[in-house]
C-alpha cells in the first residue's frame, strides 16, 4: 500500500504529479496556516473570568492582503494548469506521429482495435481483441474512444490518462507509455450494475515484443 | 412595519385557539413549517446513513453476508450478500436522499423557514399558504422518492446524477419505476423549493423591522436571501432536465440518447448547470449561521461583515460559471475547460476570506465553547481541508487523475460533512430552545462531537489516499483490480470507522428526542445573544411579536464599548444615543 501516487507510465505522469506536488505544498501551507492559527486561538483566546473580548470590526489591511494572496496564488495556479492542459490535452495536443488504437466500450467490455501491420485503422488487416490493450513503449499513442451504450470511462492510473467514452461521440485521447509491463485499465464512469468489473489488462511492450505480439494476436484474431 | 400592522394582523399573538391540526400539521405559521421540515429531513438523513453503512459493509468485506442482510430480499443481497444491481442503487439513493431530502432541507427548509421571520422582526412569511405548501410539496416528492426503494427492481442506479443515456434506458439501468419516480419526485421538490424560495426572498425585500436596514441584517439571513435566489433561478433547470428524462421514457423522445439524434452531453450540462448552484445552497446557508455562531462564541463582532457580505455574493454569482468543472473528462471541448478551471480557481478566493474573517473573529474573543461553538469550530477547521482539496481537482491536468476516484468522495464529504452537517450539528441545539422551550443536553452534545469529529475524519480522510491510488467511485468490488488489492485493509478501516461514525448519530438523536420532551426549560436568551429572535420567550409565540421591535444596530455588537455590565448588546434594545429610524424600511402590506 502506497500512500503516494502510482507509478508513473506515460511522459505526461511526471508533470502531473509535478503539479499535484505543487498543489500539495501550496494547499499544505494554507492548511497548517489555518489550522495551526485556529488551535492557537481556541487555546490562546479560550473562555476566562475578568477576560473582555477586542471589541474591532475588522482591519481593511488583513482583509485587502488575506484577499489578495490567494487570489494571485490561484491566477497562477490556473496558467500554470493551463500550460499542462493544453499540451496534455488541448485540441492539437495529439502527436502527429501517434499510433492509433480504436476502443469501443460497451456494458461492460472494452473492444480494442488495432491498426494492424500497416499501422492504419479503417483498414482490412485491422484486429479487435477484448479486455486487452497492447501498447509499444516510447511511442505516442492514440486512442480514438466510442460507445456502443452509456457513457464509460477510460482510465489507466499508472498513465495518469482518463477520458470518457460517449456514445454518439469519437473522442480522441493519447499518451506515450515509458515503462514496459502489466497494468490495468479501468471504467471511471458508473455505467451499470457492471461498473465495477468493466477492466482490461494493459501490456506496454517494447518494440520488438510488441511486433511479435501484433503478428501473433493478428493470426488468432483471423482464426 | 407599522404597530398598526402588527395589531391588526395577528390578533391571537398570545392567544392560540387553534386546531391541533391548523396548528400543527397544516399550519401556516413559519415556525412550525420550518419545525415539519426538521423531523422529515432528519429522517431522511437518518436514512441516507442507513444506505451508506450498507455500502461500506460492501467496499470493506467485499463477498461477505452483512449482518441483517438476510432481511433484504434475495433480489438484492443473495443470502445477505449485497448484489452489484443493489450496490448501484445504495450508491445513487444514498447520494440522492442526501442531498435532496437531508441536507438541502434541514438548511434551507428547516432555517430559512424558521429564522428568516424571527431574525428580521416580521410576524411570519409573506405568504404563509404558498409556504405551507411548499413543506407539503417537499413531503410529498420525499415519499415519492422513498417509495421508489420498495417498487419492482427498486430506486435508480445511474448515480444521484443520473447521467444519460444510462438514466434514459431503461433496458441498460435496469430500473424503470424507480427512474419515473426519481423525476417526478424531483419535479415536485423543484415546486416546493421554488415556491419557498420566492417566499424567502418576498419576505427579506419587504417585511423586515424598522431599522433592520440591509447591512444589519445577521449573515445567516443574507446567506439564506443569496441561496433563495439562486434556488429559485437553479431548481427549475433540474426540473426541466427531469421532465425531458422524464419524455424518454415514457413518450419516446429521444433528448439524450445518441442513437437516435440526442445528446448525451446535454444531461450533464443542464444538471451540473443547476447542480453548482445547488452546491452552494447546500454550503451559503451553513456559512451563514456558523457566522452568527462564531461571532457568538467569540464575543466578538463578526471580523470584516461586509466582506463576508460580498463574498457570499461573489460565490453565489461565480457559482454560475464553474458547472463545466464536472465534465472535464467527458469530452467537452478542452478550450472551455481552460475556462472553467480559472473560473473555478477564482472561487477559491471569496471562501478563503470567509475563513480568514472566521479566524479574525476569534482573534482575541473571549471564547465560550458552548456545544453550537465546537461544532461551528470544527466547520471552520473541516471546510478549509474540503475547500482546498477542490483546488486539485480545478486544476484540469491533476484533475485526469482523480476525476471519479475517492479523492472526489473525500473532497465532497468534507464540504457536506464536515461543512454542512457540522454547521447543522451546531444550528440545531442553537435555535433548539427557540423552538421547543427547551436546551439539548450539553453534556451529551459534547460527547457527540468529540467521537464525531474523530470518527468523521477517520473515516473521510483516508479517502484521500485511496483516490492517490486511483481507486474509482461508485464500484461494487475494488478487489477485482490488482492495483487495489492492496488497499483493501484500507477501505476495511474506513468501514468500521464509518460505523463508529454512524453509531455516534444516534447519541444526537436520543438527545434531540430526550430533550424534546425532557430537556432543561430554556431561558429566553440562553446564549447571550443580540439577534431579534432572543426577544421573544422561549419557544417563540405564534404570530411572534405583538409589536415587532425597532432595529437600533447591527447583529454583532459583542463586548460593544457602550455597555459595561454584560458582553452583548441585542439588536433591539434602545440606548440613549440611539435614534428612531428615520422611516421604516417595510411597507405594512
Amino acid at each position: 500500500m502506497h500512500w503516494w501516487l502510482p507509478l508513473k507510465g506515460s511522459t505526461f505522469a511526471g508533470d502531473i504529479d509535478g503539479l499535484f506536488l505543487a498543489i500539495l505544498i501550496i494547499t499544505g501551507i494554507a492548511f497548517v496556516v489555518v489550522e495551526a492559527g485556529l488551535i492557537w486561538f481556541v487555546i490562546k483566546y479560550r473562555q476566562r473570568p475578568g477576560r473582555k473580548a477586542f471589541y474591532t470590526h475588522g482591519n481593511t489591511r488583513a482583509e485587502v492582503i488575506w484577499t489578495t494572496i490567494p487570489a494571485v496564488t490561484m491566477v497562477a495556479l490556473g496558467l500554470i494548469s493551463n500550460h499542462y492542459w493544453v499540451r496534455i490535452k488541448g485540441r492539437n495536443s495529439v502527436p502527429a506521429n501517434a499510433y492509433p488504437i480504436a476502443i469501443h466500450a460497451k456494458q461492460f467490455e472494452w473492444q480494442v482495435t488495432y491498426p494492424g501491420a500497416d499501422g492504419q485503422l479503417g483498414t482490412p488487416d485491422d484486429f479487435t481483441v477484448r479486455n486487452q490493450l497492447h501498447v509499444p513503449v516510447g511511442r505516442p499513442v492514440v486512442v480514438h474512444l466510442s460507445s456502443e451504450d452509456v457513457i464509460h470511462s477510460f482510465f489507466v492510473p499508472v498513465f495518469r490518462v482518463k477520458q470518457d467514452a460517449v456514445p454518439g461521440m469519437d473522442i480522441k485521447a493519447w499518451f506515450q507509455a515509458t515503462v514496459p509491463g502489466q497494468y490495468e485499465l479501468g471504467c471511471a464512469e458508473l455505467c451499470g450494475m457492471g461498473h465495477y468489473r468493466m477492466r482490461a489488462q494493459v501490456f506496454v511492450h517494447t518494440p520488438e515484443e510488441y511486433d511479435a505480439w501484433m503478428k501473433q494476436a493478428a493470426q488468432e484474431a483471423k482464426q | 412595519m407599522t404597530s398598526v400592522a402588527a395589531t391588526t394582523r395577528v390578533p391571537h399573538a398570545h392567544h392560540d385557539d387553534r386546531s391541533f391540526l391548523r396548528k400543527y400539521i397544516f399550519s401556516t405559521d413559519h415556525k412550525i413549517i420550518g419545525i415539519q421540515f426538521l423531523f422529515v429531513s432528519l429522517f431522511f438523513l437518518l436514512l441516507g446513513g442507513v444506505l451508506a453503512m450498507q455500502m461500506r459493509w460492501q467496499l470493506g468485506f467485499p463477498g461477505k453476508p452483512m449482518p441483517g442482510g438476510g432481511l433484504l430480499p434475495e433480489s438484492m443481497a443473495a443470502g445477505g450478500v449485497i448484489l452489484p444491481e443493489y450496490y448501484v442503487q445504495l450508491v445513487s439513493m444514498h447520494g440522492t436522499f442526501m442531498v435532496f431530502f437531508a441536507i438541502m432541507p434541514l438548511l434551507v427548509g428547516v432555517y430559512a423557514n424558521f429564522l428568516i421571520p424571527l431574525k428580521i422582526g416580521a410576524h411570519d412569511m409573506a405568504f404563509p399558504r404558498i409556504n405551507m405548501a411548499s413543506f407539503w410539496a417537499a413531503f410529498a416528492a420525499g415519499l415519492l422518492m422513498f417509495a421508489s426503494l420498495f417498487v419492482p427492481e427498486g430506486g435508480i442506479r445511474s448515480g444521484w446524477t443520473n447521467y444519460a443515456p444510462l438514466s434514459a434506458r431503461p433496458d441498460l439501468s435496469g430500473v424503470t419505476i424507480g427512474q419515473l419516480l426519481w423525476c417526478v419526485s424531483i419535479v415536485v421538490l423543484g415546486l416546493s423549493s421554488v415556491m419557498g424560495s420566492v417566499n424567502y426572498i418576498t419576505t427579506i425585500i419587504n417585511h423586515r423591522a424598522p431599522g433592520m436596514t440591509w447591512f444589519r441584517m445577521p449573515l445567516s439571513v443574507w446567506a439564506l436571501f443569496i441561496t433563495a435566489i439562486l434556488a429559485v433561478l437553479a431548481l427549475p433547470v433540474l426540473q426541466g432536465a427531469a421532465i425531458l428524462l422524464l419524455f424518454d421514457q415514457t413518450i419516446g423522445t429521444h433528448f439524450f440518447d445518441p442513437a437516435a439524434g440526442g445528446q448525451a452531453l446535454l444531461w450533464q450540462h443542464l444538471f451540473w448547470f443547476f447542480g453548482h448552484p445547488e452546491v452552494y445552497i447546500l454550503i451559503l446557508p451553513a456559512m451563514g449561521m456558523v457566522s452568527d455562531i462564531v461571532a457568538n462564541g467569540s464575543r466578538k463582532p463578526i471580523f470584516g461583515y461586509h466582506s463576508m457580505v460580498f463574498a457570499i455574493i461573489a460565490i453565489a454569482f461565480l457559482g454560475w460559471l464553474v458547472w463545466g468543472h464536472h465534465m472535464f473528462m467527458s469530452g467537452m471541448n478542452p478550450t472551455l475547460g481552460s475556462s472553467f478551471m480559472v473560473s473555478t480557481l477564482v472561487i477559491a478566493v471569496p471562501s478563503a476570506v470567509k475563513v480568514f474573517n472566521w479566524m479574525g473573529t476569534m482573534w482575541r474573543g473571549n471564547l465560550r465553547f458552548h456545544v453550537p461553538m465546537l461544532n461551528a469550530t470544527a466547520f471552520v477547521a473541516m471546510f478549509v481541508i474540503g475547500g482546498l482539496s477542490g483546488i486539485y481537482m480545478a486544476a484540469t491536468p491533476v484533475d485526469m487523475f482523480i476525476h471519479d476516484t475517492y479523492f472526489i468522495v473525500a473532497h465532497l464529504h468534507y464540504v457536506l460533512f464536515g461543512g454542512s452537517l457540522f454547521a447543522l450539528f451546531a444550528a440545531i441545539p442553537y435555535w433548539f430552545p427557540k423552538m421547543f422551550g427547551r436546551m439539548m443536553s450539553e453534556r451529551w452534545g459534547k460527547v457527540h462531537f468529540w467521537l464525531t469529529f474523530v470518527f468523521y475524519n477517520l473515516t473521510f480522510f483516508p479517502m484521500h489516499i485511496l483516490g492517490n491510488a486511483g481507486h474509482m467511485r461508485r464500484i461494487y468490488d475494488p478487489t477485482q483490480y490488482d492495483f487495489l488489492k492492496p488497499y483493501q485493509p484500507m477501505n476495511e478501516f474506513i468501514s468500521i470507522a464509518a460505523f463508529l461514525l454512524f453509531a455516534t448519530q444516534l447519541i444526537f438523536f436520543v438527545n434531540f428526542w430526550y430533550s424534546l420532551f425532557k430537556g432543561e426549560k430554556a431561558p429566553q436568551n440562553p446564549w447571550e445573544d443580540n439577534g431579534l429572535e432572543w426577544s421573544l420567550p422561549s419557544p417563540a409565540p405564534h404570530g411572534n411579536w405583538e409589536r415587532v421591535p425597532t432595529v437600533y444596530r447591527g447583529p454583532y455588537e459583542f463586548s460593544s464599548p457602550e455597555v459595561s455590565d454584560r458582553d452583548y448588546l441585542p439588536q433591539h434594545e434602545k440606548r440613549p444615543t440611539d435614534r428612531e429610524p428615520a422611516s421604516t424600511t417595510a411597507p405594512s402590506h
